[in-house]
């Protein structure tokens, strides 16, 4: 049903938005003001290293629109040892609703790992006070499945080019999700570190570390399957926009 | 930044071609940047809009240009005449010219959508026209970004009376910026990211000087306010010399333009900032400077050692260099990332000392509008206003401004309260000063302090007296308080929080003697360009009324001119920045 309803919203998003590329033009004195433009964003594209072997991990986000109103599109996901263990992709519908705020709504879907899981997703992205890049979801499934999650991230000048960027991303669960191993109330933590250089804005590879812990139930899952329920790895990577 | 101007010097050997009639296929060998632009006089002209190969930066990039040139030719006409200009554009998209500080029928004003339809590919347009005034302006492209890839160009136009002004020669120095970017592409980039081309903003380093300087806890006290309002107090420019070569008359900072001069001359100097972006800070070290005329009207000289000339703005001043030495003529960005350059020498072998560039500064309180006591109008918290929701954005128009009684006097500004209307709420706009301070006097941001630390003399507004007396000494019959607002760091920019697009006309009545009351809500110097109209700035002397064209708000400041409304029809009224002007801009209707 969510789902259902989700996918009316992002249809109804996408006439809105497609709407806006029929606006009469009436500003022909001046240029037009509100171009229709496309960003796409590669947070993170890094390798990260584990136990021996490297994992290719990404983190990306974009958007195609207006000033106030956008469509929006997030994704990431994991490769290790030559098959993607984590996929995931938002496609949502963004208005702004305050000055550096925006408010999300559409769907995920979780192709990775299996079974794949989607959701419906409300959210709220923008700059906090401080200049902390803040992302709020509220993801709600099948099953009576919900999920929030919270990302956080600063960027810390040490020059006009070489930037370190704390960021902090923690993920709660409604209910336990015994397939995937994952376990209702706090479930993931992962802080991270990086520091790059923008050789120029668009282009700029980096370093960092990773680090992930496991709560709960989910912890309790991963112990029983024998695996780590924190792992600190060293990444490097590359950021990328257009 | 400095790497990529570092290349250019080394490039610029082949840096030129402009001001010539030399075609893109001919070998550029020889260093032409510093060929003076040519002159067209008389009344009668043809002007071709084309593309034009040029290199500025060690690279071929097309330009738009008029005639051929980068600037155009200088125009020379004489008051009295009625000049006809045959312009036609061989451009692929519609073109335009505007004859930016000209009085004349509406028609003929060269703004697309209020002044007429455009010059479309392959078509002539003929402009026709009275000549009524004298002084120093300008023509520029009024269709899309065209003017930031070289369309712009001087008029002089020669008194029918004897000149009020001695002097022995003249020169036009049209100050502009080009880069090798698309228009279209700057303005993308900042949508995307509004600090792309700011490689000025605070650091690690600033924050340990702070904390070294001030303690932790001054240090946490002084940034609070930005932190939460999340806004830069670095941002003077929204375009810099990382993408930006300076140019004066066509002429990079490397090559320098030159102008000669003889001894005990005195030399005009008639200067136009024709820049799409650049607000400028000029001064010529070793020489007192009389201004002689602002926007093309004869004011009682003033001696000054530094003018800022904002985009659109032209200043007319008198100088008289010694035989014995070369001057540099040094024009830098109010951002200080750089400079436009000329030489006035006797001798065209002669060098003369570049200055280096002063610091930048930083915003401050003032700027924000913060100015007296009160506090700004900002939220501290995530969401702002949400009584204001954007859904009444769609077909929001201008509620008119409470006022309470008759505007003040002529000549002394507004003494009425500020208000900010439900349209200056939402996500489209940043900021409100709630304390504007009286721009008139403020030499603006970066100049403040200029007489204490360099002895140098800035001109304000409040030092022009216009040479004639005041033409219309009626009192303002009624008050517009317009506010510049805008979202800095979605690159969204309007007035009274509505941009353009979504703008009703702003009327006025034929006749009427109307008071114009600008409140900047934002932290940006913009320079706002009335057509067809005097903009006479209440200086505070109200039969010497300082007459222009195009007047600059300062940062988070208010500024009032009285406006007769004597030409009828349709008038653009905007920010001449321009990337503000798609959407800080409003059509006059005068009826």
């Amino acid at each position: 049903m969510a789902i259902r309803s989700a996918a009316k919203i992002v249809f109804a998003a996408t006439l809105i938005v497609t709407s806006c590329l029929s606006v009469a033009e009436n500003a022909r004195a001046a240029t037009e003001d509100d171009p229709l433009l496309l960003m796409g964003i590669l947070d993170q594209l890094e390798l990260r290293d584990a136990a021996g072997d490297s994992n290719l991990s990404w983190d990306g986000q974009g958007w195609f629109g207006k000033d106030l109103r956008k469509l929006w599109f997030k994704t990431e996901g994991e490769r290790a040892g030559g098959s993607t263990t984590e996929a995931e992709l938002q496609f949502l519908y963004s208005k702004a609703i305050a000055k550096y705020w925006e408010l999300q709504i559409g769907v995920r879907h979780d192709f990775k790992p299996s079974p794949s899981r989607s959701w419906a997703a409300i959210g709220i992205q923008g700059l906090a006070p401080y200049f902390f890049e803040t992302d709020i979801a509220l993801f709600i499934g099948e099953s009576g499945r919900t999920a929030l999650r919270l990302e956080s991230e600063y960027e810390l000048l040490l020059t006009q080019r070489l930037i370190l960027t704390p960021d902090i991303e923690v993920n709660f669960y409604g209910q336990d999700d015994t397939d995937l191993g994952l376990g209702s109330g706090l479930s993931d933590l992962e802080v991270g570190l990086r520091l790059r250089y923008e050789i120029r804005r668009e282009f700029a590879p980096y370093i960092g570390v990773n680090w992930t812990k496991l709560f709960g139930n989910t912890a309790d899952f991963a112990r029983f399957a024998g695996e780590d329920t924190s792992e600190a790895q060293l990444v490097i990577g590359l950021r990328a926009w257009f | 930044m400095m790497s990529r101007r570092r290349f250019v010097t080394g490039a610029a050997a082949g840096s030129a071609l402009l001001g010539l009639g030399i075609s893109a296929d001919s070998s550029f060998a020889v260093t032409l940047t510093r060929q003076p632009v040519t002159t067209l006089r008389g009344s009668s002209f043809d002007i071709d809009i084309g593309y034009k190969m040029v290199n500025f930066t060690g690279r071929e990039r097309p330009a738009t240009t008029i005639n051929g040139s980068v600037p155009g030719p200088i125009l020379r006409w004489r008051e009295g005449d009625r000049v006809t200009l045959r312009v036609t554009n061989h451009l692929a998209h519609d073109s335009s010219i505007h004859w930016h500080g000209m009085i004349l029928d509406a028609r003929m004003d060269g703004v697309p959508g209020i002044s007429f339809d455009g010059i479309k590919p392959g078509e002539t347009f003929t402009y026709q026209f009275d000549v009524r005034q004298n002084g120093t302006f300008w023509y520029h492209s009024h269709s899309g970004f065209q003017e930031q890839t070289g369309m712009y160009g001087a008029i002089v136009i020669d008194p029918a009376k004897p000149d009020p002004v001695s002097y022995d020669r003249d020169y036009v120095i049209v100050l502009s910026d080009w880069s090798d970017e698309k228009p279209e592409r700057i303005y993308a980039k900042l949508k995307k990211q509004s600090d792309y081309y700011n490689f000025r903003e605070r650091t690690a380093a600033d924050l340990w000087r702070d904390i070294s300087d001030k303690g932790v806890g001054q240090t946490r006290r002084d940034r609070a306010m930005w932190n939460q309002m999340r806004m830069s107090d670095r941002d003077l420019s929204d375009v810099s010399a990382y993408t930006y070569t300076f140019l004066m008359n066509g002429a990079t900072p490397e090559d320098g333009w030159l102008g000669l001069f003889e001894q005990g001359e005195k030399v005009r100097l008639r200067f136009i900032n024709a820049a799409a972006m650049t607000i400028y800070d000029v001064r010529i070290p070793g020489l007192k400077m009389k201004v002689v005329a602002a926007d093309g009207q004869n004011i009682e000289p003033v001696s000054i050692d530094e003018f800022r000339i904002g985009v659109a703005e032209t200043y007319d001043v008198i100088v008289e260099p010694s035989a014995d030495s070369a001057y540099t003529i040094f024009a830098q960005s109010i951002d200080r990332t750089g400079y436009a350059r000329g030489i006035l020498s006797p001798d065209a072998d002669w060098s003369a000392e570049v200055p280096q560039l002063d610091p930048p500064a930083l915003l401050g309180h003032r700027d924000m509008g913060m100015g007296g006591m009160g506090g700004m109008d900002h939220d501290v918290g995530g969401m702002d206003h949400s009584q204001h929701d954007m859904s009444k954005m769609s077909g929001m128009r201008e509620m008119p401004r409470k006022s309470g009684r008759a505007p003040d006097p002529a000549g002394y500004g507004s003494n009425r309260e500020i208000t900010h209307i439900a349209s200056e709420f939402g996500p489209h706009v940043d900021m409100r000063a709630s304390t504007p301070q009286d721009g008139l006097s403020d030499p603006g941001i970066g100049l403040r302090d200029h007489q204490r630390l360099y002895g140098r003399r800035v001109l304000t507004y409040a030092d022009i007296r216009n040479l004639g007396r005041t033409l219309d000494p009626r009192d303002p019959e009624r008050e517009i308080e317009l506010h510049l607002t805008g979202n800095m760091n979605r690159y969204m920019w309007s007035m009274n929080g509505i941009k353009f697009a979504d703008a009703d006309l702003l009327r006025l009545s034929y006749g009427e003697r109307v008071r114009i009351n600008l409140v900047n809500d934002t932290m940006m110097t913009h320079p706002i360009h009335l057509h067809g109209m005097w903009s006479e700035l209440e200086t505070g002397d109200p039969d010497y009324m300082p007459r222009k064209h195009t007047v600059i708000v300062q940062p988070g400041s208010k500024i009032s001119y009285l406006v007769t409304a004597d030409a009828m029809g349709g008038w653009a009224y905007h920010c001449h920045l321009l990337y503000h002007m798609p959407g800080m801009f409003r059509e006059v209707r005068v009826s």
